[in-house]
């Protein structure tokens, strides 16, 4: 008997290119994103990775001359389909980047801004509180929530941008390099709360930490130049990502996660 | 080609293994050429000479762990030392079988062997043979080469069937060869062990090359219930 189970998952990709002028700095990539797992993209630099994690909230929409076509479907509905707001994209699919850019206000405002713009009726100082636990800082700031977001560290505001996004209660949280300007406890702290993070968000990385994805993901993505010379990225494998670090079907995968590719 | 100093380092792992390999299988020989020639003395080198092997065994496992920890090996790097930690375990034991017939010679002191090895010197060369080989494919990773050796297990396991069958005759004709026929079928016993092991070696080459982690059977597994 066949398996006839559809497995439901957090956001799929079909046959998406996505376009800078005339070339594709993306081409044909179809991806499913399982739900509350961590999905890693990796790949050499330049090879369309933090291009194609944009493309997942609409935030390429900001460079002028770029353009996706196929499909970005999430729970069955096309992102780039014609009555999309792209605000509307961005607030459920919210963004952790890779310095951390906390807004020039308050802990608490850093918080409660993007959830007073979109209409939150509730109580504001449990938001904030919740946010603040679930990311893993509320301990360390609870009794300076009037103070300004830039007196934390690094490594504090990282975790101050990532309440700030799920404030807003967003179905996938997405993190482009998000622990590559910190030091390595705080981005050990920035891994652990990604492990409570997914217990309800799915999350996407973009990471050039092979170690980082090996330790903190779920399933990994693995991107590539189409051929040498070429300027188009792709995904080349994807799978599991204990697979992806033990044995590897492709061997571009094999030569870059060994360290051999260059 | 990046990574050339860590190409380097696999490549003294795999010199060191082979090294290793070389000592346990001289040590084997060594000992089965002692007890035929009854020569207490050179058991009793073999016997002391288990602690180089083992000393081998560790400085191997702690360059393994420092290359782990150092490199973070990732798909058949990683693969790679992991197994070579698990072969150098395997060979450490094979070692021990060597001392263990060793220390049996030593044990029989001035008593004469019940008869004269034949089958045990053959199952000694043959373990030593599968044990070269097995290395060898380990690093050539001829996965052809160490799928085929286990089915050379068989050959042991006929030779440790006839020994045992011998040694039964010779208690039964006269109880009280008990003793001295005990002792060489546990000399039998550790040859057909130490060739077990063999098998455990070539499992481990399948597994570097291919990240399939399979038991290789030897077609005469059964040898107890042939009994």
């Amino acid at each position: 008997m066949q398996n006839t189970q559809i497995p439901e998952y957090a956001i799929e990709t079909k046959n998406i290119f996505i376009f800078y002028g005339a070339f594709p700095a993306v081409s044909e990539v179809n991806l499913k994103i399982e739900k509350q797992k961590i999905t890693a993209i990796i790949g050499p630099s330049g090879c369309g990775k933090s291009t194609l994690l944009r493309a997942f909230n609409r935030m390429n929409d900001f460079v002028p001359s770029s353009y996706l076509t196929g499909k970005i479907l999430l729970h069955g509905q096309n992102l780039y389909g014609k009555n999309i707001d792209p605000v509307e994209v961005r607030r459920k699919i919210g963004m952790v980047f890779q310095k951390p850019n906390p807004f020039p206000k308050s802990i608490y405002e850093n918080i409660s801004w993007g959830a007073k713009i979109n209409g939150f009726k509730g109580n504001m100082d449990e938001l904030v509180e919740q946010s603040l636990r679930d990311a893993a800082l509320w301990g360390e700031v609870k009794d300076k929530l009037k103070k300004s977001a830039y007196e934390l560290s690094g490594g504090q505001q990282q975790r101050l941008c990532i309440a700030r996004a799920i404030a807003i209660q967003p179905d996938i949280i997405l993190m482009d390099e998000p622990a590559s300007a910190l030091d390595p406890i705080s981005t050990l702290r920035i891994e652990e709360l990604m492990q409570e993070l997914k217990k309800n968000y799915t999350i996407i990385i973009v990471t050039h930490n092979m170690q980082q994805a090996a330790r903190v993901s779920d399933y990994t993505a693995m991107m590539m130049l189409e051929k040498d010379g070429s300027r188009s990225g792709t995904v080349i494998e994807y799978s599991e990502t204990k697979r992806i670090f033990t044995n590897p079907k492709d061997r571009r995968t094999e030569d870059y996660v060994t360290g051999r590719f260059g | 080609m990046l990574r050339k100093t860590f190409e380097t380092e696999i490549q003294q792992i795999k010199d060191d293994v082979l090294m290793l390999g070389s000592m346990v299988e001289q040590s084997l020989l060594d000992s089965v050429e002692a007890l035929k020639k009854r020569d207490i003395k050179a058991s009793e080198r073999i016997s002391q000479f288990d602690g180089e092997i083992n000393k081998k065994r560790f400085e191997i496992e702690t360059q393994l762990m420092i290359l782990i920890a150092t490199q973070q090996p990732m798909a058949h790097d990683l693969r790679l030392l992991a197994s070579s930690m698990e072969i150098i375990s395997e060979l450490e034991r094979m070692g021990d079988y060597a001392k263990g017939i060793a220390k049996i010679n030593i044990r029989m002191g001035d008593q004469p062997l019940l008869k004269p090895l034949i089958d045990i010197p053959r199952m000694a060369q043959k373990g030593a043979d599968m044990l070269h080989r097995s290395l060898t494919s380990f690093v050539n990773e001829d996965i052809e080469t160490a799928k085929q050796l286990p089915m050379e297990d068989d050959e042991i396991d006929a030779l440790y069937n006839q020994i045992y069958r011998e040694l039964m005759t010779f208690v039964i004709q006269d109880p009280t060869n008990i003793e001295r026929a005990n002792w060489l079928l546990w000399v039998a016993h550790n040859l057909e062990r130490f060739a077990d092991r063999v098998t455990n070696i070539c499992e481990r080459t399948v597994f570097i090359a291919t990240g399939e982690m399979t038991e290789i059977k030897s077609t005469n597994d059964d040898f107890w219930k042939n009994q």
